[in-house]
């Protein structure tokens, strides 16, 4: 088999604590060695002047397949993740039928790889049919492949439920995903609620619909000793919540996506539906709690909430405009941002996209450990490039970077040792 | 003055612009009152009048503001439930501005109605005739050549707005054009129906009414809608809400006599305002809707091309 040598990267790995230029080797498919080898490669890539790190995981997208392959299929799904640099994507189960049987399961996890671009790993619903009333086979879904469990965009209300749903996940160590949203409080709501839902007279999302879900839900995580994974915080009354859950001890986590970090609820001024999402672009106080819980460690995770939609579900005014934007094709220029900025080192970043999303899920990935699976990204950090939705992967063109100069290129993305993107083109 | 090319709000038109479209009005009542009321003004030109929600008053002002000037008026009523028509709206619109109409006039109940459909109207001038709680920028004009008959100028004034703001198009208006005109507003209402953040408008909010009376150069009430008691408890009983938030004689008289009252209808009598009070001689209800007529004749005529103007 043919020899793979990266050259000259500065070559990150947080799971190993590597963060120096040095050559990376690849052989069937595998990491054989990091730096000097005592053989001669047989292929080259030349990384001057890039990063070399493990493939991105994003573990919160919508693949919509299967049920509305009109918005994204897994096929568009995987290429839109190379593309950006992901070679690990988790699925939520919100599908048509919904992820809440093992054949589901096994058909999507079948689908990915006849395409063979990135792994696909789903997360089973909590409930049947996401109803919030009885728990799916979550045993028999997690054999199936589940990493995860989580009714996302239908948050478990009842508290008797949710206690159940994550005491019996956690007696096979899974965790449970809340997507945190007292709908009581946000029902009709299509932004937050604040200064602009009032200029624009369109019915708000209060920051605390969020926040007293995931206070109530830390309740029942202590008192199930469970695991508790707040989906997309938005908030800072959230961060602060998980904060003080952490440091009491409780197995609590968080991610946050990329739109809430980097934007507030000022782009849906002008009625600007691609920039409407659940929960919705908060306060520029919201902003930097993320921005700060990014840092201190609070929120371990970066993922996007890749939610593509047809045209045709978001040019039909901001209140009625479907919920979610793309992500997996701006998660990284997006997230550089923070290393730009002084927030994160450049290893703190990609851990958060790489080996912590790994070990909350017990992903065999996110890091470039000899004998590992050889998914890698090579990017440029400070490459500009012209963000025009016309010509994303995605289906979904749902973005509010339109237009936008992002800094920051994936150059190649390797999916266990095979160039699957390199220099703007997928390699199917 | 800068042209006008839509009127989607009080938000997108400066003071100089608003003066004018008021002005303008002024020199139409008078044509609304004479034996025939008719104008060439607008001969040849076709005004459609889109309206999604149920409108009598504002429809009706806007049609017969188009025919006076002599432009060919249509009315389209078409029902839909609140903003699950979105994508239909965006059809209809483009389907009637196939048709090559000067002016749209739409009514929809999803604020921000006109900003959608200028993107994929390009020629079609367009009036916001109420969109959702966003904007109803006629309804605030015509309160301003109503306050100019009284007041001559609306500056210095304090006007006391009272009932649901959460939902009202009308109080955002104001609270746009109080900043632009000089005037000030008095928000009165529950909390339950105030928008979050509100005073960032600038304006002074109470939720006692008679501690907002003393000062009032007008007590403009709005519309309660009774479906707000069962859709989110924004007050336990007609009742209860007569006696905090109701204009009754007891407080027309505490305003004082030369206090305006206002109401941009429809009433609800014995709810927000009482009988005696809106038919007594410090109303100026009747006047509202009679403005409103000139007032939309300018703003007509402002959009075809302005009074004089070729286009």
């Amino acid at each position: 088999m043919s020899l793979l040598q990266i050259q000259n990267g500065h070559l990150i790995d947080p799971a190993n604590a590597i963060d120096a230029i040095h050559d990376l080797w690849v052989e069937d498919g595998r990491v054989v060695a990091v730096g000097a080898f005592d053989r001669a490669a047989d292929q080259t890539i030349d990384a001057s002047g890039k990063i070399v790190c493990p493939g991105l995981i994003d573990m919160h997208v919508h693949l919509r397949e299967p049920g509305q392959e009109w918005k994204e299929d897994i096929e568009s799904g995987s290429r839109a993740a190379v593309a950006g640099g992901v070679t690990s994507i988790c699925c939520m189960p919100n599908t048509g039928p919904h992820i809440d049987h093992a054949g589901v399961a096994r058909q999507i996890i079948e689908r990915a790889r006849q395409v063979g671009l990135c792994n696909v790993h789903p997360i089973g619903a909590v409930t049947k049919n996401l109803e919030g009333k009885e728990l799916t086979e979550m045993r028999e879904l997690t054999r199936a492949g589940c990493v995860a469990f989580s009714d996302d965009g239908m948050p478990i209300w009842h508290a008797g439920v949710m206690r159940k749903a994550l005491e019996y996940s956690a007696s096979f160590g899974y965790m449970v995903i809340q997507h945190a949203e007292e709908k009581q409080l946000t029902k009709g709501g299509a932004i937050n609620e604040g200064w602009v839902s009032t200029q624009l007279g369109v019915a708000g999302m209060p920051a605390v619909g969020e926040d007293s879900m995931i206070a109530r839900d830390i309740m029942l995580t202590a008192l199930s000793d469970a695991r508790y994974h707040v989906a997309h915080i938005s908030t800072a009354g959230a961060v602060d919540l998980v904060r003080s859950a952490r440091a009491r001890g409780l197995k609590v986590t968080t991610e946050a996506a990329p739109h809430h970090f980097a934007l507030t609820e000022d782009e849906v001024l002008g009625y600007n539906a691609d920039a409407k999402m659940s929960p919705p672009l908060r306060t520029e106080a919201d902003r930097q709690a993320v921005i700060e819980g990014l840092r201190d460690g609070t929120i371990e995770v970066i993922a996007t909430d890749h939610a593509p939609h047809h045209e045709d579900d978001k040019r039909c005014g901001l209140s009625c405009a479907a919920f979610g934007i793309v992500g997996l094709e701006t998660m990284l220029p997006v997230s550089l941002d923070l290393v730009r900025a002084g927030v994160l080192s450049m290893s703190d970043l990609i851990a958060k996209m790489t080996s912590n999303p790994a070990r909350l899920l017990g992903l065999n990935a996110g890091t470039l450990s000899v004998g590992a699976e050889a998914d890698v990204v090579i990017f440029d950090t400070g490459a500009e490039w012209v963000l025009d939705r016309n010509r994303m992967v995605s289906k979904g063109k749902n973005t509010p970077w339109h237009g936008k100069t992002m800094t920051g290129r994936v150059s190649h993305t390797l999916k266990a040792g095979r160039v699957v993107f390199a220099e703007g083109e997928i390699i199917d | 003055m800068r042209p006008l090319k839509h009127l989607f709000g009080i938000a997108d038109v400066d003071r100089e612009q608003i003066e004018y479209l008021v002005n303008l009005g002024h020199s139409f009542i008078d044509v609304n009152r004479r034996a025939i009321k008719k104008a060439p003004t607008l001969r040849g030109k076709t005004v459609i009048n889109l309206f999604f929600e149920n409108s009598t008053r504002t429809r009706t002002s806007f049609e017969i503001a188009g025919k006076r000037l002599s432009a060919d008026v249509i009315n389209i009523s078409a029902s839909t439930s609140a903003t699950s028509k979105g994508e239909s709206l965006l059809d209809t619109g483009m389907t009637l501005a196939a048709m090559q109409p000067h002016v749209l006039v739409i009514r929809h109940s999803l604020a921000g109605t006109c900003q959608l459909l200028a993107d994929y109207l390009p020629d079609t001038a367009l009036v916001n005739a109420g969109d959702g709680a966003h904007e109803h920028p006629t309804q605030v004009l015509t309160d301003l050549l109503t306050m100019k008959q009284s007041w001559g100028s609306p500056e210095g004034k304090v006007i006391t707005i009272v009932g649901d703001i959460s939902h009202s198009r009308v109080a955002r208006s104001h609270l746009l054009a109080a900043k632009k005109l000089g005037y000030t507003v008095r928000l009165v209402a529950p909390k339950t129906l105030l928008p979050s953040q509100v005073e960032r408008y600038g304006c002074e909010v109470y939720h006692d009414f008679d501690a907002a009376i003393p000062g009032s150069d007008a007590l403009y009430m709005l519309r309660i809608q009774t479906e707000r008691l069962t859709d989110n408890c924004a007050f336990p009983s007609v009742r209860e809400y007569h006696e905090a938030y109701g204009l009754n004689g007891k407080r027309l008289r505490a305003a004082g006599s030369d206090c305006m009252v206002m109401h941009p209808g429809p009433m609800n009598r014995g709810v927000e305002i009482a009988t005696d009070v809106a038919d007594s001689v410090q109303s100026h209800i009747l006047s509202q809707v009679e403005h409103g007529v000139a007032v939309r004749m300018a703003v007509l005529t402002a959009l075809c091309g302005g009074a004089g103007e070729e286009e």
